[in-house]
């Protein structure tokens, strides 16, 4: 099983595990309403968001990193895809703040535990764990980068 | 009691008019007693966005598919589904979706299987019905449940096997309505879908490659009968009295070329070979051809 989670992910999980399965939809949508838009610095420039091709729809990630060594995640998906942008919302709240340790100390199988699978399908649900491990990749990325010499 | 058909001109010329509905006759019918709505779709959520008023949602993934193996659900299963949905054997049911219609095609098939007599879709589905600004409502439908009789499901009229197909080459035609990039071999995968793989790339031989999307216009309609001879007859070279199968990777597209075929067209005994590319990628020692030509076949 999974070890302890930071703050906003134990939050969201608890959050689905405490509704009756035929609730966990719903709240899913939730979510995927409170998607943000891009910010403009992205919207302007979608070349340098990465496709998560694993998902069904089209949704494109970019995570930064701050001088404090924490992590901000930015998300797009169509409206068509409530889906997608409900799990590209949890996975942007829930990463969002943490220090890079914290965010790279997330379970890979995070969107396993929340309650969901049954009611989206196993096969859907891999959609948010390729959420995750891309987001955590380009935090991987990134940090490399700024470790070294003359960078 | 059948709720009675769709008398809309435009579907007159097509071999069974009595299996489309127009956005208008079903906003004129909603509420008809005898009639219920399923709303089926790729996207799990699209439902709770906004559905139209009374539908109920039916998930291929959830609902349809036996969750451990690789096949439908069993009469039992199904009768408790659709009772559970207010549906009984002489409901006349409408289905629509998203993406042309291509899960609603896909739910339409299978309620076939179990030989549900009355199936319709709605033409444009939830792309035409929003352009048309038609009402949807986030209000859940509560059904009240009815009896389904427990009725098991007779798979050889229009489900084809790996060994149907095996049996098939080089007498009955094959229809592959993957990509053209997923027919030649270029791709194992259509590019949205990369956990549907398998292990070599190509199509089945003999086979001719007609993408699904080919028969649906841009508002998600179903292309008119001069169109869809055009694609299936001239080009693809169907003549009457085939015995076609079609195929794409998982049966989810297929399943909307099995309805143009038999529903539109009128072709009988068309059959929808459902293990697919998945199936037939990843097994052993079946023929294989690259490249864009069908290919020669013999039967094994």
């Amino acid at each position: 099983m999974t070890d302890e989670l930071p703050g906003q992910l134990a939050e969201i999980r608890t959050d689905f595990l405490d509704l009756p399965e035929k609730d966990r939809l719903l709240l899913l949508l939730e979510f995927a309403n409170e998607l943000p838009d891009l910010p403009a610095r992205y919207a302007d420039h979608p070349d340098l968001l990465e496709q998560v091709v694993e998902c069904q729809s089209p949704v494109f990630i970019f995570v930064e990193v701050d001088g404090d060594g924490r992590v901000q995640m930015f998300a797009t998906a169509p409206k068509e895809a409530p889906t997608t942008r409900g799990f590209a919302s949890i996975i942007s709240q829930g990463l969002t703040g943490l220090t890079v340790e914290q965010a790279l100390a997330v379970p890979d199988d995070f969107p396993n535990t929340i309650g969901l699978t049954a009611a989206v399908s196993p096969l859907r649900i891999r959609g948010m764990t390729a959420l995750l491990a891309r987001a955590k990749r380009q935090i991987r990325e990134k940090t490399a980068l700024s470790a070294e010499p003359g960078a | 009691m059948a709720v009675e058909f769709d008398a809309s001109e435009g579907f007159t010329e097509f071999a069974h008019p009595e299996r489309l509905v127009s956005t208008q006759w079903l906003e004129d019918h909603l509420g008809t007693p005898g009639l219920v709505v399923v709303e089926s779709d790729e996207d799990v959520l699209l439902y709770e966005t906004g559905h139209i008023p009374g539908a109920v949602k039916i998930d291929w993934h959830t609902d349809l598919n036996d969750p451990v193996e690789r096949d439908y659900i069993d009469g039992e299963q199904f009768a408790a589904l659709l009772g559970s949905r207010g549906i009984s054997r002489d409901t006349t049911i409408v289905v629509y979706g998203d993406k042309n219609n291509w899960w609603a095609a896909y739910a339409l098939w299978v309620f076939t299987l179990f030989g549900h007599e009355d199936v319709r879709i709605l033409d444009g589905g939830r792309a035409k019905w929003e352009a048309e600004g038609r009402e949807y409502t986030t209000e859940p439908t509560l059904s009240v449940p009815v009896e389904y009789p427990v009725v098991e499901r007779d798979d050889t009229d229009i489900r084809a096997f790996k060994d149907d197909v095996l049996a098939a080459l080089g007498s009955d035609p094959l229809i592959d309505v993957r990509s053209p990039e997923e027919y030649s071999g270029e791709r194992t995968t259509a590019p949205a879908y990369p956990d549907e793989g398998a292990l070599r790339a190509g199509h089945i031989p003999s086979a001719q490659n007609v993408p699904w999307g080919k028969a649906a216009a841009e508002d998600g309609t179903f292309r008119s009968l001069a169109e869809l001879n055009a694609l299936y007859r001239d080009q693809a070279g169907l003549q009457d009295g085939d015995s076609v199968i079609a195929y794409c990777r998982i049966g989810e597209r297929s399943s909307h070329t099995w309805f143009v075929l038999t529903h539109l067209l009128g072709f009988e005994g068309v059959r929808n070979y459902d293990g697919s590319w998945t199936e037939w990628g990843s097994a052993v020692r079946v023929p294989i051809v690259r490249g864009s030509e069908p290919g020669l076949a013999t039967a094994r």
